[in-house]
């Protein structure tokens, strides 16, 4: 492998604290270290240039039974984008559904190497890893989708915390899963009898459960399984006006579960939980009361699920707002059920500059982002393609950046919407190094990803390189350059491969699946002859059929943790 | 001007001439217009490879009248996006003619191929001989993209799922057309003169929809309202009577969907309902 040197970029490297400073960073076998010489080493020279590590996105849709039902249901996203086959790369179509090649394109692209797909349903695990493994450069992990399952709600309706913990590390290990998703938990089951949580004090039907008690057993679930990145929630009562409350009750209900300033949850895509209001009429934004919530506690992560104003495609495991959104649009939509597991629903969506609600929307995200004062705590996502295709995430970037390129877009919004907006009173701008924290670093900690996210010795050699010149242009006023930078980097290096050059491909490489693999004492393993029987009972397929093995991924990468069970 | 176009051989593989159009000719020389790009199954043609180009062209597109003479009937989206001048096809002529259309017109002397005016925005198309399936319809999958101006006028008969999405404009078929005619229509009128093979205006929620002819039956999800003894369409008096049925119900659609009650005498139960 190529020995690499990186001379003369501003380094932003915040979790060692390296804030712009100039830097030559050195890379042999995939990995940063101190130095590298002799003839071999091929030199980058990055003078006037940003170096960042490369791009993680901790929730986007890129794979998976759903992602692909979408492309089906959608032939119209795809046929104006079409990406023609070159020496280097494949073609396919996309944008709100890329296929597999183009999306792992388009993260290179834009400086990305880790995208982690945030709802697999356990069952479809195995179409998971085949699309994950055809998703090229990227590195990638999944959830699988834990918040419904009949096996742990049984679990932790008997308060059976040590059960719950064993099957959730054995659905890891089958699943090849990364970390506990839960999805409106107990309103999926609910919604396979046409129902739905009303708040997290719900009962579940058939359960005698309550969403507050999943929530708070698979956090504990969690801690007890040692799991990388903490529990990862989309909360009850998701996309209705006045749910601000559920996320706050969701955020408190683990308070007590939290030791020092870990993060023990991770509300996801925060903007669509942060609705106040009683109807669409009186819809407002709650961003404050989140932000004054996260402000002052440490347990919680989030990401900001920001809309863009376009055409685009919404996909959840969240069965019941999906089909809400499918009566708000009247457009074609699927809605299925998981067996024991969870829903699923896909509406095509487009977000309108013009509609009150959705340029509130459009609003909160960005209110979270800038009022939650720490970037460790607030990443940038679109909850792609919920809010927008990932491809957007430039033009985040270079809202959160400056404020007259959010006033520009305010100025052609929804006029109530802007007049409501808070947006106006912030002065706020993100710096180089906050938007690092929010694109990669903050990300990849929050992920506990052990290599990820920083440019000291040691880490995976993922760099993304982007022409512009921070000692000169003024983020706030060159927020064009600031977004056409971010669009094309101008070199992505991963795993110490040069594979973007000018926005280009130039070598396509295979990116590593991460999943974990919980180790538990022996005893803990009694349970298999009683899900074995549940296999029986429930399931449509055979316990062995169920596991996914690990030859099944291209590049496997396990994550060891060992369990207190 | 005229530019006339002759296809130099009869062609066996699809061609996708998007390139002939009354804007794309405009303001340039008989060469010029032969050396736009047309693609012929996976080759990349120069026009002048695949026609003989003659004529004259001149600037302003809404002169601009292409002659199109010989077998095109392999040839694929002749005027796409066009919008203004005029396409004569003196023959028949192949997929997606007027795709996305603007303006102007375009005219067949024979027969078309599927997708004649889909996603047209507006212009006029007249088609003398029949036109196959998607007449005036959105791209596969639909959406917002459907039939939102003009008018298609088919003189011989049409296929199935005619004005497939359609939210705007106008469609008159003179002779009979296939099943699903109005399908997810939202909006816009379609007029079928001769007869249908049924499922009209499954899953309209606007529009409207005049069979003169007979249909095999009418959809379950439609509510007989009235009997009209004619309908006005667009200047045009269309003697009935008619039974007017509300539909599609399951849509929540109030899409008017009018049958001849002269050709349906089957349909008379519903007079008991009204």
């Amino acid at each position: 492998m190529a020995e690499l040197l990186i001379k003369n970029g501003f380094v932003y490297d915040p979790l060692n604290k390296i804030n712009g400073e100039m830097m030559d960073i050195a890379v042999k076998d995939g990995k940063i270290v101190e130095k590298v010489e002799g003839n071999s080493v091929r030199v980058i020279d990055a003078s006037r240039m940003i170096v960042m590590p490369g791009g993680v996105d901790i929730h986007s849709h890129i794979a998976g039974a759903k992602v692909n039902a979408g492309r089906m249901l959608r032939p119209e996203d795809h046929f104006k984008d079409v990406e023609v086959k070159t020496e280097k790369t494949r073609s396919g179509v996309g944008r709100s559904i890329p296929s597999t090649f183009t999306t792992g394109y388009r993260y290179a692209r834009m400086g990305y190497t880790t995208v982690f797909d945030p709802a697999m349903p356990a069952l479809k695990a195995r179409h998971t890893h085949e699309e994950l493994n055809d998703t090229p450069i990227i590195d990638k992990g999944t959830y699988p989708l834990l918040g419904d399952c009949w096996f742990v709600l049984e679990c932790l309706a008997k308060d059976k915390i040590e059960e719950c913990a064993a099957y959730v590390a054995w659905t890891m290990k089958a699943t090849k899963g990364y970390a506990v998703k839960l999805v409106n938990p107990g309103g999926l089951e609910a919604w396979g009898f046409g129902g739905n949580m009303r708040n997290i004090d719900d009962t579940v039907p058939n359960f005698n459960i309550t969403p507050r008690e999943i929530i708070r057993g698979l956090c504990k679930v969690n801690e007890l399984l040692h799991m990388p990145h903490t529990i990862h929630v989309h909360t009850n009562n998701l996309g209705k006006p006045g749910n601000y409350v559920t996320t706050l009750e969701t955020m408190k209900c683990v308070e007590n579960l939290a030791h020092g300033d870990k993060p023990v949850i991770h509300v996801t895509h925060c903007q669509f939980s942060a609705f106040k209001g009683h109807d669409w009429r009186t819809f407002a934004s709650g961003s404050e009361e989140i932000a004054k919530y996260m402000n002052n506690h440490s347990h919680v992560t989030t990401d900001m699920g920001q809309v863009v104003f376009t055409n685009t495609t919404t996909m959840t495991a969240d069965g019941p707002f999906q089909f809400i959104l499918y009566q708000l649009t009247g457009n074609k939509w699927i809605n299925s059920d998981v067996e024991t597991e969870t829903s699923t629903g896909i509406v095509p969506f487009t977000y309108s500059r013009k509609s009150y609600v959705h340029a509130t929307q459009w609003s909160i995200g960005l209110e979270l982002a800038l009022l939650i004062k720490d970037p460790w705590k607030i990443y940038l996502t679109t909850d792609h393609p919920n809010a927008g295709p990932f491809i957007y995430y430039p033009r985040i970037i270079s809202w959160l950046m400056s404020r007259v390129a959010r006033e520009r877009v305010m100025k052609k919004m929804n006029k109530r919407a802007r007049q409501k907006s808070l947006l106006s009173t912030i002065d706020r701008e993100y710096t180089f190094y906050e938007v690092a924290i929010a694109t990669r670093a903050g990300q990849a900690r929050a992920l506990g990803l052990e290599h990820k996210g920083y440019l000291g010795v040691g880490a995976d050699a993922d760099i993304a390189i982007y022409d512009i010149d921070p000692t000169s242009v003024d983020p706030s006023k060159d927020y064009r350059l600031i977004r056409k930078a971010f669009k094309r980097a101008a070199y992505t290096v991963k795993g110490g491969e040069i594979v973007v050059e000018n926005g280009e491909i130039v070598k396509s490489v295979e990116g590593k699946t991460f999943w974990v693999d919980v180790e538990t004492s022996p005893s803990v393993n009694e349970f298999a002859p009683r899900l074995k029987q549940v296999f029986e009972d429930y399931y449509t397929v055979q316990y062995e059929n169920y596991i996914v093995p690990e030859h099944h991924l291209a590049v496997s990468c396990p994550v060891h943790t060992k369990a207190e069970i | 001007m005229v530019v006339v176009l002759r296809p130099k051989r009869v062609f066996k593989v699809p061609v996708g001439a998007e390139c002939i159009t009354p804007d794309a000719f405009a303001g340039k020389s008989v060469e010029e217009i032969g050396k736009l790009k047309a693609w012929e199954g996976n080759r990349e043609r120069n026009l002048n490879e695949l026609f003989r180009v003659g004529g004259e062209s001149v600037a302003e597109p809404e002169e601009v009248s292409i002659q199109i003479f010989g077998d095109v009937h392999r040839v694929r989206r002749i005027g796409t996006q066009m919008s203004a001048g005029e396409i004569v096809v003196h023959g028949d002529v192949g997929y997606h003619l007027g795709e996305e259309m603007v303006g102007g017109k375009i005219l067949v002397d024979g027969s078309a191929d599927s997708w004649v005016g889909s996603m047209m925005k507006g212009g006029v198309i007249e088609i003398k001989g029949d036109a196959r399936d998607y007449v005036g319809a959105a791209y596969r999958g639909g959406g917002t993209s459907g039939m939102s101006g003009g008018t298609i006028v088919v003189h011989g008969d049409a296929g199935n799922e005619l004005g497939y999405f359609m939210r705007k404009g106008i469609i008159k078929v003179h002779g009979n057309v296939g099943q699903f005619t109005g399908v997810h229509m939202r909006n816009g009128i379609i007029v079928v003169y001769g007869n249908s093979e049924g499922r009209n205006g499954a899953e309209m929620t606007g529009g409207k929809i005049v069979v003169c002819g007979s249909v095999p039956s009418v959809l379950p999800t439609f509510t007989i309202d009235a009997i009209k003894p004619r309908v006005k369409i667009d200047g045009e008096r269309l003697a009935g009577p008619f039974y007017l049925f509300i539909g599609d119900i399951a849509e929540e659609g109030e899409g008017k969907l009018y049958i001849s009650k002269a050709s349906n005498v089957h349909l008379k139960f519903y007079e008991n309902l009204i």
